[in-house]
Formats: C-alpha cells, sequence, structure tokens
C-alpha cells in the first residue's frame, strides 16, 4: 500500500482529549485508508468553515431494491476524491440488538473489505449503519452480507427497519413478546420495507411496556405498547422489604401515583387496579415486589413523528388492547387496512399522523373500520361544529316510510 | 443465458437474522421468565429469573461511531467474559451479557482500560442519542458528534454516577428532521437554520421538479415566479420561511446551509415514558447558540448549567419536565437565567394550546 498524505486536523484533534470515548480517534485508528484519510480532511475543513460538504440525491442501491442505500456525495470532490461517492449501507439488525462475536465479526470483515470499516452501532432506525462505500461496492457488500444471513434495513417512502426493545430476553416487564413481534412484522412486509411505493415513511415500533424504552410514541406510526388489563401483582412480604430497607413507601410509591390508585396502610400496600393508568412508576420504584398483571397484550397508537412537514405529533391511541401472539394477525389486519387508505389518499411526503389530522381520526376509524371509543381522546370534543350524515334519515322520515 | 444464471444465485429479501440465534443460553433458558432485577452499581444490570438463575449486564458508553478495529475488540471482550454473547442499546451503549459474577469485575476493568465509560443505569445520564451532523449529513445546521464528544466530557460523572433525581435522557439533532426522536427528551439539543433558503437556479433547473417542491413547503413560502423574469423559476416569500429545510431535502438546489447563521436550539421537558405523567414534548428554552468548532462551549456550558440546576432541585423520582411543571415555567426563567424572548411563543398552527389560559399565577 502506498503512503497515505494525512490532512492536518488541528481542530478535530482537540476533540481526541477527554473522558468520554473520541469518535475521533474512531476515526484516526483508519487514517491509513484513503477513504477516512480524507473524512478526516473535509471534516477538518467543516470544522474551520462551519458548514457541512455533503450532497444527497442520486439513484444508488441493489438491484431489485428501492431503499437500503443512502447517497452521498461530497461536494468537493476534487480536494477529497475519496469522498466523490460516499454512501450509507443500512444493514437490518437481529430484533434486540444481540449479536454474538462471531456474527459481530463477519459484519467487521465484509466491511472492511468493501468500503471504509466505519460504522455506526446502530443508527436512529435501528440499522447498523455502514458509512461510506463507494457505488461500485454495494452490490459485492449486498452479496457478501446476504451470504453470512443479513439483509438491507429500509430507506426512502416505505416501511422503515421496525425496532424493538430489550422485550422478554431480558426484562421482567414485557407484556408480549417484543423481538418475535418485531421479527415477524419485519419478515412478513421485506417488499414494503425494500421497494417504497408509499407517499412517505412508515415507521413501526415494538415497546413491550408503558415505560416505552424505544421511544415508540414519539418516533413510531405505528407504536405497539405493552400493557396488562388485570390486577398489578403484588408481593406483601417484598414491600415491607423495600420498605425496612430504604423506600418510602407513601411518599415515593402511593403520593407519586398519578391516579392516587395505590395506598399503604398496616404494611399492607393496596391497588385499586380499576383505577390504574398502567403508567409503571409503582413497578419501577418496587421491582422486586410489584409486576404487571396476567392479562397482558398491547395498546396500539398511531401517528407519531418528529415536526417535518406539518410539526411534530406523538401516537395517539388507535386499539386499547390487543392480545398480542403470533402470528399477529390483529396487528397485520391494521397495518394492511391503514396502508391501503393511506397509500391510496395521503398526500405525497404526509406521514399518517398528519394524514389523520387532516381528514379527522372519526373518518380514518370509519375507513378502516374500527369503532370509535373513549379511550381515542383526551377529552370529548368541545367545539359545537359537528358533523352529521346528509343522508341519514329523520325519525319523521322513517316514521313516514312506515 | 449467463443473466438467468447471476439472478438464481442472489439472494434478497431474506430480512434479518432471527435474534435467538444470538441469545446467551443463560436468557435462552429464561426467556419471558425474569423475575426481577437490580441495579447495584452505575453500569451494572443483575436480571433474576424465576428458575433462580442470574443474569450480569455491564454497560458502557460508546462514541456511536465505531471503527471495526473497536467492534472487534468488543467481540475479544465478549469472548473472553460473555461467551461471546453481547448486545447494544437503544441510545449507542453496548452491553456485555455475562452469567459469571465472578467475570464481572475484570471484564469491567478491562472496557475501562480499552477509554469506554462503563455506566448510564438508573437515575444517571444515558449516552447521548444522536445523528451524523457534518461526518454524513447533507442537511446538517451543525455537527453531531463534536458537539456530543464535548458535553459528555464535561457530563461524565453523570454517566459513571447514579445521583440525580431520575433518570436525564439528552438526544441531539443536527436539523428539523430530528432523527432519532429528540423531541421528546429531557434535553434536546436541535440544529438549526435561521435564514431562507438561497435558490441555485442553475441547479434548480437540473435537479428538481417545480411541483414537488413548491408542495414541499410547509407555510406555502415556495411559489412558481410569478414573472418568471431571470433564471430563477421559484420565488420564496421570505418572511413565511421557518427555516425547516424540507425543500432542501426534496430540492438540493435550495441551500439551506448557512456558515454565518446556522447554530443550536436548546428544549428541555420532554419524555417518552408514561410514568406518573404523560409522555410529552421538550419545550424551547435557547433559540440559538453559535456553532464554535471545535468544542462548541457555550452549548457545553448552557446544557451543563440546566442538568446542575436539575440535580440540585429536582425531588427524588421527579423527571426533569415535572421539576419544571412543579416550579412553573417563570421561575424556571428565572432561575436559569435565560431570557425569555418572542422566540419562545410558539406561532405555528394550535399555538394558542400553549398559551397561559388561566389567573393561576405564582408570585412574581
Amino acid at each position: 500500500m502506498t503512503e497515505v498524505k494525512k490532512h492536518p486536523t488541528p481542530l478535530l484533534d482537540e476533540l481526541e482529549k477527554g473522558p468520554w470515548p473520541s469518535f475521533v480517534k474512531e476515526l484516526k485508528r483508519s487514517a491509513d485508508k484513503p477513504m477516512v484519510n480524507d473524512l478526516l480532511g473535509q471534516l477538518e475543513r467543516s470544522f474551520e468553515e462551519k458548514v457541512g460538504h455533503w450532497k444527497h440525491g442520486g439513484l444508488v442501491g441493489v438491484k431489485g431494491y428501492g431503499g437500503g442505500v443512502i447517497g452521498r456525495y461530497s461536494d468537493l470532490p476534487k480536494e477529497f476524491p475519496e469522498l466523490a461517492e460516499f454512501h450509507t449501507m443500512r444493514v437490518n439488525h437481529p430484533s434486540g440488538w444481540f449479536y454474538t462475536s462471531d456474527a459481530l465479526r463477519t459484519l467487521c470483515d465484509i466491511w472492511d473489505e468493501h468500503g471504509s470499516g466505519l460504522t455506526n452501532f446502530h443508527g436512529a432506525t435501528g440499522d447498523v449503519i455502514l458509512l461510506g462505500a463507494k457505488t461500485a461496492e454495494i452490490e459485492p457488500t449486498f452479496a457478501k452480507l446476504t451470504e453470512a444471513g443479513f439483509d438491507l434495513g429500509g430507506s426512502g417512502s416505505a416501511m422503515r427497519t421496525p425496532s424493538c426493545c430489550v422485550g422478554p430476553a431480558r426484562c421482567e416487564w414485557a407484556c408480549y413478546d417484543t423481538l418475535n413481534a418485531c421479527n415477524d412484522v419485519t419478515h412478513q412486509y421485506q417488499d414494503e420495507m425494500h421497494r417504497p411505493a408509499f407517499p412517505y415513511k412508515f415507521k413501526i415500533k415494538f415497546a413491550g411496556c408503558p415505560n416505552d424504552c424505544i421511544a415508540s410514541i414519539a418516533r413510531a406510526d405505528l407504536s405497539v405498547i405493552g400493557t396488562w388489563r388485570d390486577e398489578i401483582q403484588v408481593d406483601q412480604a417484598e414491600v415491607r422489604a423495600y420498605a425496612a430497607d430504604s423506600v418510602d413507601i407513601q411518599k415515593e410509591v402511593c403520593d407519586l401515583c398519578p391516579t392516587k390508585c395505590v395506598t399503604w396502610k398496616d404494611a399492607t400496600l393496596t391497588v385499586d387496579d380499576a383505577d390504574c393508568v398502567k403508567c409503571m412508576h409503582c413497578i419501577n420504584v418496587l421491582p422486586k415486589a410489584l409486576r404487571p398483571g396476567k392479562d397482558r397484550g398491547a395498546v396500539f397508537l398511531i401517528g407519531g413523528k418528529a415536526p417535518i412537514v406539518g410539526g411534530a405529533l406523538l401516537s395517539s391511541v388507535l386499539v386499547p388492547f390487543v392480545k398480542m401472539e403470533p402470528p399477529y394477525e390483529d396487528l397485520k389486519e391494521l397495518v394492511n387496512a391503514i396502508w391501503e387508505l393511506w397509500a391510496e389518499n395521503a398526500n405525497n411526503r404526509e406521514r399518517v399522523g398528519e394524514f389523520i389530522q387532516r381528514i379527522g381520526l372519526g373518518n380514518f376509524l370509519e375507513q378502516i373500520g374500527l369503532e370509535p371509543k373513549p379511550e381515542m381522546v383526551a377529552h370529548p370534543r368541545t367545539n359545537p361544529y359537528v358533523f352529521f350524515d346528509p343522508e341519514e334519515e329523520t325519525e319523521s322520515e322513517r316514521s313516514a316510510e312506515k | 443465458m449467463s443473466t438467468t444464471i447471476e439472478t438464481a444465485k442472489r439472494i434478497t429479501d431474506i430480512g434479518p437474522p432471527r435474534y435467538d440465534r444470538f441469545l446467551p443460553p443463560v436468557i435462552q433458558r429464561n426467556y419471558g421468565t425474569w423475575k426481577y432485577h437490580e441495579n447495584p452499581r452505575a453500569g451494572v444490570l443483575v436480571h433474576v429469573a424465576e428458575s433462580g438463575e442470574k443474569l450480569f449486564t455491564v454497560r458502557a458508553g460508546t462514541p456511536r461511531l465505531l471503527n471495526v478495529k473497536t467492534v472487534r475488540e468488543f467481540a475479544a471482550l465478549a469472548d473472553k467474559y460473555c461467551n461471546g454473547y453481547l448486545r447494544f442499546t437503544s441510545r449507542h451503549n453496548i452491553e456485555f451479557l455475562l452469567s459469571d459474577p465472578a467475570k464481572v469485575d475484570p471484564l469491567i476493568d478491562e472496557v475501562q482500560k480499552l477509554g469506554f465509560p462503563v455506566g448510564g443505569t438508573g437515575n444517571a445520564i444515558s449516552a447521548i442519542v444522536h445523528t451524523q451532523g457534518w461526518i454524513h449529513c447533507h442537511s446538517a445546521a451543525t455537527d453531531a458528534s463534536a458537539v456530543v464528544k464535548a458535553l459528555m466530557d464535561e457530563l461524565y460523572p453523570r454517566f459513571t454516577h447514579m445521583d440525580l433525581p431520575a433518570r436525564l435522557r439528552i438526544a441531539f439533532a443536527c436539523c428539523l428532521n430530528m432523527c432519532g426522536a429528540v423531541h421528546c427528551s429531557d434535553i434536546a439539543i436541535l440544529g438549526v437554520h435561521t435564514k431562507p433558503p438561497r435558490v441555485d437556479a442553475t441547479g434548480l433547473s437540473k435537479a428538481c421538479e417545480i411541483p414537488t417542491l413548491v408542495a414541499s413547503c410547509p407555510t406555502g413560502a415556495i411559489r412558481p415566479s410569478e414573472t418568471r423574469t431571470g433564471s430563477v423559476p421559484v420565488d420564496v416569500e421570505e418572511a413565511q420561511c421557518m427555516y425547516c429545510g424540507n425543500c432542501y431535502t426534496v430540492c438540493p438546489a435550495m441551500k439551506i446551509n448557512n456558515a454565518e447563521s446556522d447554530g443550536i436550539s436548546i428544549w428541555v421537558g420532554g419524555k417518552v415514558s408514561n410514568a406518573r405523567t404523560e409522555p410529552k414534548f421538550s419545550k424551547l428554552v435557547i433559540p440559538f447558540l453559535p456553532n464554535n468548532p471545535p468544542r462548541w462551549p457555550e452549548v457545553v456550558d448552557a446544557v451543563t448549567k440546566l442538568v446542575d440546576l436539575y440535580a440540585r432541585n429536582g425531588r427524588k423520582h421527579e423527571r426533569m419536565s415535572e421539576w419544571v411543571e412543579r416550579i412553573g415555567w417563570p421561575r424556571f426563567f428565572r432561575m436559569t437565567g435565560i431570557p425569555f424572548t418572542k422566540q419562545h411563543i410558539d406561532d405555528f398552527k394550535g399555538a394558542g394550546e400553549t398559551y397561559k389560559r388561566s389567573a393561576q399565577l405564582r408570585q412574581i
């Protein structure tokens, strides 16, 4: 290998100092790779000029897919020729981000050979991100990945790579099998993920309980959040042990319950489950003593998204309770109905949350065949501009017909 | 003929590998039957199954951008201490999964020697979820990795110690696209453009569809030019533009990046968890701080002060949002000394919902 003339990086060098692990050190570990050297050079330039130097657009990808690869080009290709093409590949992660060392090494070997050797574990979608592929390397990288049992994730106006929390693999609060549901849905909808045919992106995220460690309510178009509908399981001996140890049960548990449904009297903890909103606080504070109920499932919420285009939205309740059992027919039927309506009727780059705001949740429910339920709203409407169906017969019209 | 053979060999749509291949035996044996967990020290979790078996997790922070050489070192540590089993979290942390408690301390020593801090569990700051910034993104109004690195250097003890009132989730996005849900974080750091796009006429005619471009603007600020004089086929109604950059994403000729006027805003009091209070958005507290590479001292100073103030004043189990709501926003602004300006008052759709509509005010 010929000696690479290294770009000086006095500004970036400052970020090698300090106790937190340094991304500059990560870059410099491969400074002898021409691509990484040019990346260091261009990044230093961005630090000097306070502006980025990347262009987007252009069609890059693997044969037969419309997504999974994000085109990226330097706008300074003369100065940093190794960045003239520097695309991102999204590799669909295994549910829950579990790996064996062998699987990780396989990914590393493929990426070291065909790309920059720079990665993110993981990107915001949940995928393994391989940063910096030349166009000609994309297909060979893909071939090696699939041979090793990995596939690309989603990008563009498609179903995006679904992701989930650690779930029953390591959490006593998982109210359904998030890993299996995520894996099942991802496999079911490979076509919708790899070949963008939607108005815009559609994200599905699986959280095992209302702590929502996967942030599904904020960033998934369809948020599947575990919950239960019977009684919180209480081990009184363990509650007493917490009380004897360090926890002020009244102050830390009862007083902070949002519906004040937990009481602590005569060394006994009582939960009025009819008033419990499954917020998880008492369970979080007393994990050895309290557990979610046994009749477990999930609540489906719809429409979460970040600000672009029409403003940020949190997902809102669509189905208050579903038993989440394979093959997840309830979920898939609903997803299919939503996609059919939204894909046909939404504007370009209109997420499903924005679409619902435009047509109204009531109309949306009617179109996908769900009954309105009070759980779906924070409160009923406060304005009197209520629509009635002009086709519907009045009482007197009906009796006249008789 | 050759094409047919090639197509036959090509593997597609196989989806992700099954997760259960990667689960350590202790998890396979106790899948779905975990009973409780403990967090004996920062970065260490112990999960106990109904069977009595225990799983030990050692969590360490990473810079998100990882060289394959570093990933191989993680793999080697997993081989030495965890029979090869490890995972990552949704916040860029790595987790080593052990069944032998005797190996926990030696593993922690080695992880720390490699330069990765063990912590991020319980009432601590976990690693900052962040985006690509100038390393790889076209629409970045700032860098991501650098600000996160500079900030975590300062907040390091908050990662390695669990001494906050509750967990504190910080997230960083380098533009309004907000890859990674920063808009519901205890503290959100957000790159912002503050000037309308400059139209590159040549690029526009080459690369962009005008109707798509016009439709991309959420406020209708982009219109086909009425006169069609000159070579620019669209006008930008500058007073209507709020610099979201959506036009730039659909049309690279709408130059939104601007070295002089791009910078960072700070948001506070969002959460995604349902615990106690409902999930909520973060709210704007600092509309603009300058881009000041390589270490963004203004941003580091502002965020560190917010964290310290919360650490001193929040009550046990109270998230940032719950603390601010208890004391009220007016007192928050007085305590922080952050000036309250016109920019803090919402003027997008639904803005009226955010006005104070009662006479319930604390003493001024």
